[in-house]
């Protein structure tokens, strides 16, 4: 591929592909699968679930890409909140990595499907649980460990399972290919997923992981991913920023495609027949980035969870305290 | 044999004659498209060098455990069956030796360190292409990208280090730096500090075998460089490669068991 050819398919990739098709430009492995090695991120200002504010509007004009881009950027910066009530001040905004930009597509949601940008309701038994999660959740905030997210213990963030959906910071990805297997490491927590492609089956439904089992194959230049097995818990990542509740019916199929030298579309379709009245489908993209990606060691260091128990048996402890003072 | 040169000279040395200790045929390894040995695939070693890299009888563990966690007998890895340790490090290993069924950074599922991931009694999984390599462990989700090209200092410490790899004819070299300290070698208590550089030579001994060895050294822990030796085999059951093990869960009691707040009785 020459130089010129490479400019015009990273300044309009989508039309290239739409006017020859996009086999011509896919760069292949040595053994002829498209490539998708490297270094990327996913990080985006857009949101999984369309704004209430933005009702039907499913894209933005280019200018309302700048202005939303401009007023993300201002509204999460972490260096403003530094200092006020309710701040314990624990990053400022250098760590945070975001991306500066929405997806190529100008879409307001990463949700494609359904159309109005909005993860599906809950069935009424998902409901129902989900209302118990809460009121768990509000008598019980920190008895133990398991009370608390799965981030939050480092046992498995977003980046570890499907669907990879970008995080407020470290949304940074290595993959590597052979030709039994596309590994994709997320620099997050150290996570690896292992996928391979050469039609072994699943592993036996009573085997569980955290990261799910996931199996792959080409469809022409996609690589299509089908994951389950996934042990299930009320604070999955992937579900958690919903709030969520997850049944042993979760699964995810994702679709990469190299749609360009320096992009990958990255598709998703989240089902769980227990719990969401429908499927539903997200559309990411992603980045080469620089490097090198680094040991992120979560457990290794992680004071956070012994101040949130230790800090709420002295909260307990005190208030004891206090009543018993009252009682005199 | 022990090397008791620096390992710059000992690299240097090892350019110039070829491994002697290879068996391997040019033509019955595993290799890319461009000739270099490929790696790919599941490994793992068959020693007890994970409850002590020294020769060590049998011995019990906890008495509530019965067999269960009893030391298994093995033979030592360490070439001379001697770490050489300056007087504090030596104290140091005694204490953690005391310590080791909480002290232990394995009994804490905190990530194993190099070189004492590749003798743990789990497999790992090597994926190597054209464009890069991957060393996944299964103890505790372990990783460490290998990088061939673009060689750069580590940036900063860690518990699996930095490693810069490179190919000296058919050996796999990795130069791996920017340890914290803070890692084990073994159930034993035996250790290194953060200034710890580990050499570490991948040579394939026929298609299923690695002759692994790792020199390393610490002027502050070690009085000089000390090299460990050991076959890696490859887990050839068709169709295997890592299923997880993500141990955080096991050990939430062991850390923060004191702060639980328990069903009243």
């Amino acid at each position: 591929m020459n130089k010129r050819s490479i400019l015009v398919s990273v300044a309009v990739p989508f039309a290239v592909c739409a006017a020859t098709g996009c086999e011509a430009q896919v760069e292949r492995t040595p053994w002829g699968d498209p490539d998708l090695q490297g270094l990327w991120s996913n990080a985006t200002l857009t949101p999984l679930q369309r704004p209430d504010a933005l009702g039907d509007t499913a894209f933005f004009t280019p200018e309302e890409a700048e202005a939303y881009v401009a007023e993300r950027i201002e509204a999460t910066n972490a260096d403003r909140t530094i200092g006020q009530t309710g701040s314990v001040g624990s990053y400022n905004d250098a760590w945070f990595d975001r991306g500066n930009s929405i997806v190529p597509t100008l879409r307001t949601s990463l949700i494609v499907d359904p159309a109005n940008g909005k993860v599906p309701p809950f069935t009424p038994e998902a409901q129902q649980q989900h209302e118990a999660n809460l009121a768990y959740a509000q008598d019980h905030p920190v008895d133990t460990p398991a009370d608390r997210f799965l981030t939050e213990r480092c046992i498995v963030f977003g980046g570890g399972a499907a669907p990879l959906f970008p995080e407020p910071y470290n949304n940074n990805y290595y993959i590597v290919q052979t030709p039994d297997y596309v590994t994709i490491m997320a620099e997050i927590n150290h996570e690896v997923r292992i996928v391979p492609i050469d039609g072994r089956p699943h592993f036996p439904e009573r085997v569980l992981q955290w990261t799910g089992d996931s199996r792959g194959y080409w469809d022409g230049d996609t690589l299509v991913v089908e994951t389950r097995n996934q042990r299930t818990n009320r604070f999955f990542y992937g579900v958690q920023m919903l709030n969520s509740v997850m049944s042993d019916q979760f699964s995810v199929v994702e679709r990469f495609t190299r749609t360009a030298p320096d992009q990958i579309r990255y598709e998703a379709s989240i089902d769980d027949p227990a719990v969401f009245t429908a499927p539903w489908s997200v559309e990411i993209y992603m980045h080469p980035q620089e490097g090198p990606l680094v040991e992120y060691a979560c457990h290794e260091g992680n004071y956070g969870l012994t101040g949130m128990l230790s800090a709420a048996r002295a909260e307990e402890r005190r208030a004891a305290e206090a009543e018993q003072s009252t009682e005199q | 044999m022990r090397i008791r040169h620096s390992v710059s000279v000992f690299c240097a040395a090892s350019v110039l004659a070829a491994s002697p200790a290879s068996l391997a045929q040019e033509d019955d390894i595993p290799r890319l498209s461009d000739g270099t040995p490929n790696f790919s695939g599941v490994w793992q070693s068959l020693t007890t060098a994970n409850w002590d890299i020294l020769s060590h009888g049998a011995s019990a563990g906890p008495p509530e455990y019965g067999a269960l966690l009893s030391v298994p007998p093995g033979r030592g890895i360490v070439d001379g069956d001697e770490i050489p340790y300056l007087p504090e490090a030596l104290e140091q290993k005694q204490r953690n030796f005391e310590s080791r069924w909480t002290e232990d950074p394995e009994a804490k599922c905190f990530m194993p360190g190099t070189p004492r991931a590749n003798y743990m009694p789990y497999p790992f999984q090597i994926f190597h292409s054209e464009a890069g390599m991957l060393f996944a462990y299964q103890f505790a989700g372990a990783a460490r990208i290998i990088n061939l090209d673009n060689h750069q200092p580590s940036a900063i410490d860690s518990w699996m280090g930095w490693s810069n790899g490179s190919f000296e004819e058919d050996t796999l070299v990795v130069d791996v730096t920017g340890f914290n300290g803070l890692g084990w070698l073994d159930r034993s208590g035996n250790h290194a500090g953060y200034r710890l550089r580990v050499v570490e030579r991948y040579t394939f001994a026929g298609p299923d075998a690695i002759d692994y060895e790792a020199t390393l050294e610490d002027p502050d822990t070690f009085s000089e460089p000390w090299t460990m030796r050991f076959r890696l085999y490859r887990v050839a059951e068709p169709e295997t490669h890592l299923m997880e093990f993500k141990c955080v869960a096991f050990t939430e009691e062991l850390l923060y068991g004191e702060f639980y707040k328990r069903p009243e009785e």
